[in-house]
Formats: C-alpha cells, structure tokens, sequence
C-alpha cells in the first residue's frame, strides 16, 4: 500500500521514484523504413527487464536507443523521448560519452579488444578518468571481474590477451569490461546466443546477482531465458510494444493473443 | 532429383545403378575432363612462360652484373718523399705527378712520348684521386715510398676480366692493342695485378670514367628523396583514409573523392612530374599571386614532393582497405564503454590497422623507389658527381641512375647498369619482402 501512495505522490509531482529509465513514443526509422512505432517502456531500477519477440521485430533497435548507439548509424533518426532517472538523454546538452558511462552495453557476440585481459577491463575507467594512480586501476579491475565471477579464473593470467578466453569468459568479460565504469543500467543484446548451455547457466546466474546493484536490459530469443532471468517483460511484435508486464503475469497471463502464440510457440 | 535407374545384369540380378553411367552422360564427363584437363595446362603453361622470363630476365642482369662487384688494381710503387707533400696537404695534393712517374718507372724501357702516354692510359685517369684517398688515409706513408693500390682503366680491368671478346681479331677491331696486351701481362707476371671488391663502385657517385663511377650517390639521393615522400605522403594518407572511412558523411560528394582517389591511382606518373614542375618548380602564376615555384630543381626534396603525390593514392587507398577490415564489433565494444569517436579510432581501430598501413605504405614507396619519369621532367636526370649531402642538393635517384648508364655506350657502363639495376631490384624484393612478412604476422588477430 506504502509505494502505491509514494507511486501516487512521485506520480503527483512529475517524478517517477519507481521508474529508472521511461520511454515515451519512441520511433526509430533506417532511413524511409520505419523499425520501430511510438513506443512507450517503463524499466524498473535494480530489475532485469527482458525484451522478447520475433526476429526483426526491432529489440535490438530499442535497446540501441538507450544508450544512443545508434547514433552511430548515419541513416538512423530517432523520435520520442527517452528519459534516464528524468533527463532526457536525446537531449543537446546532453555527452553521448557520459551517457554510454552510465548505460553499459553488452554485444551479442563477446567482443572483447584484443588486448590482454586486465586492458579490456581497464580501459574504460581509464579514458573516463576513474581511477587515480595505477594502484586504484588495479582495484577496479579485481573487483569488476569479480563482480563479472571471472576473478577466480583468470587472476593468474591477467596479461593474457581477452580474446585467448573461451567464449563464455570472454562475455563474462566484456560484462566487467561494462561493470567497470560503473553504469547504473546495463544493456544486453542477447548475451547468451554465441555460448553453449553451460557457459549460458553461467551467464544467467551472473545476470541474476547483478540484479542487486545494476539496472538491466536484456534482449533475449529464449523464452526460458527471459522466464529464468528477468522479473519484467516487454513483447514487441513489428515494431511495436504488445504487451508489458511482470514476467510471470506474461508467462502465465498473457492478455493479448499474439504474446500467447508466441510464447507457445506458434510464431517466432 | 536421384538418377538411380535399374538396370538388368543378364543374369537375373537387378543392380541399381546410377543414371550418369549412360554412354551419354560418360561421353559428356569425359568431355569435362578434357576441358579441365586442357585449362589447367594451359594455366601451368602460363605460369611457366613467365617463370622462363622471369629466369631470363635474372640471368642476364645477375651474368652482367656480377663483373661490376669486383675490380682490377694495380700496385704502384709512390714516391711520398717529394718536400711539397705534407701531413697537412695530403688530403688536397695533386697525385698526378707521382702516379705517372710511379707507374712509367715500372717499365723503364718504354721512352717514347707516344708510347708512354698509351702506357699511361692502362692506369685510371681517376688514379690520382684514389691515390689520394689512400695516402688520406695512411698518412704516415708521408716522406717514404710506398706501394699503393690504384684502379686499373676499364679497358685493362675488361681485359682481365676476358670481357672483350676475341683477342684474336686483327688489331685494329680491338679495343686494346698488343703492346698494352704485353704490358698488362708483364704486370700480372710482377704480381702487381690484385682483383678486390670494387669499393669504388660502392661509395662513389657518377663519372665520366666508368671505372670510377659509383652508385653510392644515386643510393643516397633515392634515400633521401624517400625519406621526403613517406614524411609527406604517409601522415596525409593515413589521416586521409581516416577522415574518409571513419568520419566524413557518406554522401555524393563523398563518392565523388573516393572515385577521384581511385582514378588518380591510375594516372601515368608522368603526369604528377608535369604537375610537380608546373607547381613546385615554376609556380602558378595568377597575376596578383603565385602559387608554389621556388623549389629547387633536381633536389631529393622536389623529387620526394612529386613522389609523394604519386604515392598518395595508393595510401589512401591501402589505408582505407586496412581500417575497413578492423571488424565494427571493435570500434562498438569501445563505443559501448563510452571512448569518443576519436578515442575508439586512435586506441583501436588505427593500432589494428596499422600492418595494413604499413604494408601499403611499403608497397607504396616500392613503387616510388622504382619510379623514373616523374623525375626526369623535375631535373633530376643532371650529372651528379658530389653525394648529396641535404635535401637541397643536386641528387639523382637510382632508376635515373640506370637510365643515364644505360645511355653510355662503353662496356664498363653496361656492367654498371646491370650491377645497379640488380641494387635497384635487391632493394625491391627487400621492401616487398618485408610488405609480405608483416602481413603474415599481424593477419587477423580476432
Ligand atoms: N543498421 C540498420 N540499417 C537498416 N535497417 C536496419 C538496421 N538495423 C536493423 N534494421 C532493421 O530494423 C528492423 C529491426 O531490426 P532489429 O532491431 O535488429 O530486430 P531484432 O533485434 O528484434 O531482431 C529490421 O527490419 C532490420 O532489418
Ligand atoms: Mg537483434
């Protein structure tokens, strides 16, 4: 009863103490072609909120929207307005550079640099000037691949190029390369398609202790995976938001008929 | 879709056979066979043709060359007690006295003039300047006699080389007659005859004289007009293709540089000698102003410059080709962590593509190295005898080098063009070579 007042209050005053990124008709077009179709998102902080649908549907398009990476692509034009703990960050005023420190991403396929592992880590905080002296830097890296569970396995060869890692470490490493600036939200672009089962259980466990200190975004074409992970859920279908909601009201109660089939398998 | 047709054997066996065992489909194989067959021939006889040139083309520079590494000295006994010869004056003093009455002293029967100057001429009209490198370089010969090497003239150093064809001609179609045949034989009989290394070949620079003529001033002239063209060429492409591929908009204008680019690429290099020669030499005069001119004519600095816009193109363009081949997870795995645009290009993109850079610039200033008629219209074709010192100096370049020997008629300067054309091309495979090994060892790290 308590936040429903506070929801009610923050809702009163223009704040939303609830909500840590919102979405308002956001609509991103590739040049004539229209990817995505006014839509409106609310994520929760310290909650992973996994973005579920057909190929193509523009999950990725979305999520690239959070931490403006598709600024990068010269016919991409994005509308609407998405706000981070209520500014807006399409806004002028406002450094991509800064923004990408707080919003994190993490790539389908694990790309880290090809240098050693404590430089994958290392060097974000480094060029955004978080460490001061090399002493500080080497803490930040022990502890964002211990928060990233690599710690234990690649302590002894930290001189070691990134790219030597299997695969599953080196997404685990590119999420403490993430971690490593300390973003409040970090965004995940199907983390787990390029990793077998075991390293994927891994990937999961780590996503779901994450929880506790970081804001997470997860695009995901596993439904189990969005079922195990994440407490909020979002269905996009051709450009559009379906349906939202808590994850287990989606799985359990999905109200509009084509997050149903889809999550029954009848399209994807 | 399966060609699988029955097929009776004669004894009652049915045996499944495939379809493409019809005399047809055999002839129609072994059709394809034969063509195969004939393509692939015709490819290897190819390949063989050129290895035969390519063979040729090495044999008759490395069979013509190889005389020219080495030369024939005569040792001259050289009175140094003469009063006017001093420690002091050793390195200007003029040898020519001595070397004459050294060597007619070791063949006290030839008396008259004519004889004696045809005697003389077996030695090099450079033996006096060798003759005072070496004192130079000995000074305590100084005020005694001593026996001295000097250079043979070409045609003696020829003749014992046994390059001047048949000796058994009449005397009068040879270029050597019979008296210096006897003389020469007499020396080699005296044991004053030594064939060395020709470090005369080795560290000097042009002359008249074949025998003391030297490739070491076209080495250094190319060298420093290199030096001019990859200052020039390498910062300006590199940033180029930067700019190009990482930051500039894709639109008309630019698909219009990019296709520019790619046509000057092709331009003949006589055009960018035309271009340095209107710009850096004459200037372009538009009445009020004048643009460029004042560049001096035949220096390694002009030459670099025109080099340098040769070589543009190809750097842009290899450039280009090595920072498109850095995957674009890189550059979003450093955009992702928040590194600016030009962070991401200079930490990591630039770093991953630079054995693509560099390999392209080798290959590049290969080609500048080798180039010869964008100098010719720029002056450097003059007769340098100095070694040039500065950008600024008179220099000439290799090629050019080549190009001038090849020019001379004697036969000493033929061996010279082969021994410098086969520097020319050692310094090719070098540079080609080393393209070759960085590639292989940075290729593709992710
Ligand atoms: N860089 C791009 N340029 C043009 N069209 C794109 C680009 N990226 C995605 N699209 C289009 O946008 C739509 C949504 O794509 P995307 O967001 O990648 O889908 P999802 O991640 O849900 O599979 C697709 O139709 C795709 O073709
Ligand atoms: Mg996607």
């Amino acid at each position: 009863m308590d936040t429903l007042v506070d929801n009610i209050i923050a809702e009163a005053s223009g704040k939303e103490a609830n909500i840590k990124m919102r979405c308002r008709d956001v609509s991103v077009f590739y040049a004539e072609k229209q990817a995505l179709n006014e839509v409106n998102l609310d994520i929760k902080p310290k909650q992973v909120t996994a973005l579920i649908g057909p190929s193509g549907c523009g999950k990725s398009t979305f999520l690239r929207c959070l931490n403006r990476m598709n600024d990068t692509i010269d016919i991409c034009r994005v509308t609407g307005e998405i706000l981070l703990d209520n500014e807006d960050i399409y806004d002028p005023s406002i450094d991509v550079v800064d923004l990408r420190a707080d919003v994190g991403m993490v790539f389908q396929k694990p790309n880290p640099f090809p240098k050693s592992i404590y430089e994958n880590v290392a060097y974000g905080p480094r060029i955004h000037g978080l460490a001061r002296g090399k002493a500080e830097l080497t803490q930040i890296v022990e502890k964002s691949l211990k928060r990233a569970g690599l710690w234990e396995e690649v302590k002894d060869r930290l001189d070691e190029p990134g790219t030597g890692l299997s695969g599953g470490q080196q997404q685990r490493l590119c999420i403490a390369r993430a971690i490593a600036v300390s973003p409040e939200v970090i965004l995940m672009d199907e983390p787990c398609s390029a990793l077998d089962p075991i390293a994927t259980a891994v990937v999961e466990e780590l996503i779901d202790e994450l929880r506790q200190n970081y804001t997470i975004v997860i695009v995901t074409h596993s439904m189990q995976q969005a079922a195990r992970v994440s407490q909020e859920t979002a269905f996009f279908h051709l450009g559009n938001i379906v349906e939202t909601g808590s994850t287990d009201e989606i799985f359990t109660n999905p109200k509009d008929p084509r997050t149903e089939s889809y999550i029954t398998g009848r399209i994807g | 879709m399966t060609d699988i047709a029955p097929e009776n054997m004669g004894d009652g066996t049915t045996v499944t056979r495939l379809r493409h065992h019809s005399p047809e489909r055999r002839a129609r194989t072994a059709k394809r066979f034969a063509a195969e067959r004939r393509f692939k021939y015709l490819g290897l006889s190819a390949v063989l043709l050129a290895a035969a040139f390519l063979v040729l083309l090495l044999w008759t520079v490395v069979g013509n060359a190889l005389p020219a590494f080495t030369a024939h000295y005569v040792k001259v006994p050289l009175d140094l007690t003469t009063e006017k010869l001093t420690k002091e004056n050793a390195a200007d003093f003029n040898y020519r006295k001595i070397v004459r009455a050294g060597f007619g002293g070791l063949f006290p029967d030839v008396k008259k003039r004519r004889e004696k100057r045809s005697l003389n001429k077996l030695v090099s009209s450079g033996a006096a300047i060798a003759a005072r490198w070496e004192v130079s370089d000995n000074l305590d010969w100084v005020g005694t006699k001593a026996e001295v090497l000097l250079p043979l003239s070409d045609t003696a150093d020829l003749y014992f080389k046994d390059l001047l064809g048949d000796l058994s001609r009449p005397e009068s179609e040879r270029t050597i007659s019979d008296k210096e045949i006897a003389w020469l034989k007499e020396l080699d009989e005296q044991g004053r005859i030594e064939r060395t290394w020709n470090t005369i070949f080795f560290s000097n620079g042009a002359s008249r004289e074949s025998e003391m003529a030297g490739i070491w001033g076209a080495v250094v002239g190319s060298f420093l007009t290199l030096i001019v063209t990859l200052a020039l060429s390498f910062p300006v492409g590199v940033a180029g293709a930067i700019y190009l591929e990482e930051f500039a908009p894709k639109n008309r204008l630019t698909d219009l540089i990019e296709v520019n680019i790619n046509n000057l690429a092709a331009v003949p290099s006589i055009v960018f000698g035309l271009l340095g020669l209107g710009i850096f030499i004459n200037g372009v005069d538009f009445g009020w102003f004048t643009l460029g001119g004042g560049s001096p004519r035949s220096a390694a600095l002009t030459g670099g410059m025109v080099l340098a816009l040769m070589t543009l193109p190809t750097m842009i363009i290899a450039s280009r080709a090595a920072i498109k081949s850095v995957p674009p997870s890189i550059r979003e795995a450093a955009l992702g962590v928040g590194a600016s645009k030009i962070q991401t290009v200079f930490h990591h993109v630039l770093p991953l593509a630079m054995p693509g850079v560099l390999t392209g610039s080798i290959i590049g200033m290969a080609r500048a190295l080798g180039e010869t008629a964008p100098l010719l219209m720029i002056g450097m074709v003059a007769f340098i005898v100095d070694i040039p010192g500065s950008l600024s100096d008179p220099a000439t370049v290799l090629p050019v080098q080549i190009y001038m020997w090849a020019d001379f008629p004697e036969i000493g300067f033929q061996q010279k063009t082969a021994a410098a054309t086969l520097i020319l091309l050692g310094f090719l495979v070098l540079m080609n070579g080393l393209a070759v090994v960085l590639r292989s060892k940075f290729e593709r790290r992710w």
